[in-house]
């Protein structure tokens, strides 16, 4: 029977107090919904569990999603690197290392240093909870016999590497466990005060970088693509600016875009995922390429026809830029060079987009792009060629920090 | 319970059988802070991957673990747990259910039982699992080969064919690789090995691909007996 007083849908009630949505203005909770994990690191060492190892100074602090401070350390940094981006895109790291260099400033490269083993982990589940945090407590162990501060390079490690902390965290047992697998290595039981990705170090840096940019980047618009595992697997990590996207997404990659003078053009798949997989980009690749296509590189041409899109994950870098060269054949509206923040920071500081940024390791033709930039890629890409000749004859050579 | 699925799959397969591997997802200490209950509301569907390409839903893996529903369980862990992506897009559930959370967990108690399933999903992915088990670095340049990413285009070809002088044409010396992504000391290769064994990793390859655990027994094997150690010295600490 259909009462006397169904209830009105879609009617507005004059009396309800609701403010549009250009009139609000975001408050960040009085109360973050999770505990500061800093305070129970610093609790764990107290009850003298675990060493923990402190941002070293020079270190400049940012706002991170509920409001908390994050301590990102400027120089001292053990660069713990990327597979995917050491072995697929080696122009990535390069880029990280060649930004150091410009500014002077004190940092290692170790050989004693696994991966996280973690993109193995999230795409095969052939491990567990014990070995993953034990991998992760040998690498930062290793930082501290080594006198720096782990600086995390893939957005999966790092995201990882936060679900580890929470583990450890949580749990005693794991603890219990890390440490006889650390006795048995006859390594201290160390770890980080922050979990600090590389992206975030280019995020303080971003003003420096700008105030040494010798290339003019206001022709270029570019679209940003914000890891999954950046901001969304373990998210009060991220950085949020209120300045950027009035402190609703996070800030990384849109802050130095902006610094140095290139338009952030925004799309409606935003937040969505790369399409990555794990498994999917190596043995289920027809996923990863619909996905990174369709919902991600398709949109942006649609929605905002950028020259670039920029990213900060390995993951990411990879799946978004070798998706695009099969799906031409259907007719699917892609062709966005795909490049990473550190890239984009090092050839705005003039870096060589060959011997330094790597850019012929990637899929999509980058050279429209090189020549907004006003970068002559005909002659770095000739003198490219001539390292590259000079090496084929001397099989015992190198290029060399000093070349470039 | 019946499972929700009209054409479930695997009506044959005991239920004692599925209980005792339901009971080991619950089992895991993990499980307590992955999943709260559920409000149906879909939010970790609309933020998925997976469930765009698949017939994939997080909110399906939240519910049938909550409602405790084995027959259903039971299906998901065999035809649907490979999908997931893994992103933890999903982690946006307003009741901080983390359904990525426990598909890690439920494929870790499909390797670790040796589920044909979980074989026929990491058939393909064995080379991949070497690489990062004895190097410890998961993928390499001289991986970069046409005929495993014909779909990547023409660079492959181009990187393949240039490998070693287009390796040796990069500025940072740890980069100066093959066969592995960067240069990794073989003292550090070797306390990976020892973690490995430490936590029992090499028995669990054993039940999904008896072949590559013997291969990488070898090879870790091979090292520590160089440094004066015997593998066998290593058990298992997760047994104690």
């Amino acid at each position: 029977m259909q009462s006397k007083n169904p209830i009105q849908l879609n009617v507005v009630n004059q009396n309800l107090k609701v403010k549009k949505a250009v009139d609000r203005e975001f408050q960040l909770p009085k109360n973050p919904p999770t505990k500061d994990y800093r305070k129970e690191l610093f609790a764990l060492e107290a009850a003298g569990e675990i060493e923990i190892i402190r941002v070293p100074e020079p270190f400049v602090e940012v706002d991170t999603k509920y409001g908390r401070k994050k301590k990102i350390p400027i120089e001292h940094t053990w660069h713990h690197k990327s597979c995917g981006q050491c072995g697929h895109i080696p122009g990535y790291s390069t880029s990280i290392y060649w930004l150091n260099r410009e500014f002077g400033l004190d940092y290692y490269d170790p050989r004693d240093q696994t991966s996280c083993t973690a993109w193995n982990y999230y795409a095969s589940a052939a491990s567990n909870p014990a070995a993953q945090a034990a991998i992760a407590c040998r690498n930062f162990a290793q930082a501290k016999i080594d006198g720096y501060f782990p600086l995390i390079h893939c957005g999966t490690s790092y995201g990882h590497y936060k679900e580890v902390r929470a583990q450890l965290l949580h749990f005693p047992e794991l603890r219990e466990q890390v440490r006889k697998i650390l006795d048995r290595l006859g390594l201290p039981f160390v770890f980080p005060e922050e979990i600090v990705h590389y992206s975030e170090w280019v995020h303080v840096m971003r003003h420096r970088i700008a105030e040494k940019q010798t290339r003019d980047f206001s022709k270029v618009t570019a679209t940003v693509h914000p890891a999954c595992h950046y901001h969304k697997l373990i998210s009060e990590d991220a950085i949020y600016d209120r300045d950027l996207y009035d402190g609703q997404r996070t800030a990384i990659v849109t802050g130095v875009v902006e610094a140095l003078g290139a338009k952030v053009a925004d799309y409606s798949t935003f937040h969505d995922c790369c399409g990555f997989g794990f498994r999917h980009i190596l043995v289920s690749r027809d996923f990863s390429r619909s996905f990174a296509t369709i919902r991600k590189i398709e949109r942006m041409k649609i929605e905002a026809d950028p020259d670039v899109t920029i990213t900060h994950d390995t993951g990411c870098v990879t799946t978004l830029d070798k998706s695009q060269f099969s799906t031409q054949a259907h007719n699917r509206k892609v062709g966005i060079p795909v490049i990473s923040d550190a890239q984009f920071a090092a050839l705005a500081m003039g870096a060589h987009p060959y011997l330094v940024c790597q850019l012929h390791w990637h899929g999509v033709d980058n050279v429209p792009l090189l020549e907004l930039m006003g970068i002559d890629h005909e002659k770095a890409w000739k003198e490219f060629e001539e390292v590259a000749d000079k090496l084929q004859q001397d099989p015992e050579a190198f290029l060399t920090w000093e070349d470039v | 319970m019946q499972s929700i699925y009209k054409d479930a799959k695997y009506t044959e397969v005991p239920y004692e059988e599925k209980l005792s591997l339901f009971n080991e997802v619950k089992g895991d200490m993990r499980y307590s802070t992955e999943l709260y209950g559920c409000y149906e509301c879909g939010i970790c569907v609309a933020a998925c991957p997976s469930a765009r390409f698949y017939d994939f839903s997080p909110r399906v893996f939240a519910q049938t673990m909550a409602r405790e529903d084995v027959n259903s369980f039971y299906e998901l862990l065999n035809d649907n747990v490979w999908d997931c992506s893994q992103c933890f897009s999903c982690t946006c559930c307003p009741r901080q259910n983390n359904p990525g959370g426990i598909i890690t967990i439920m494929r870790e108690v499909a390797v670790n039982n040796g589920l044909q399933s979980a074989k026929d999903a990491l058939r393909a992915y064995s080379r991949i699992i070497y690489k990062v088990m004895t190097t410890g670095t998961q993928v390499s340049p001289d991986m970069l080969q046409p005929d495993f990413f014909p779909d990547w285009g023409p660079d492959v070809r181009d990187v393949s064919l240039n490998l070693d002088v287009w390796r040796r044409a990069i500025p940072p010396e740890t980069l100066h690789t093959v066969e592995l992504a960067w240069d990794v000391s073989e003292k550090t290769q070797l306390e990976l090995y020892m973690i490995w064994k430490l936590t029992g990793n090499l028995e669990m390859i054993e039940n999904v691909d008896e072949g590559l655990y013997m291969i990488l027994e070898e090879v870790m094997e091979e090292l520590l007996d160089e440094h004066g150690y015997d593998i066998d010295d290593f058990e298992n600490i997760l047994e104690d």
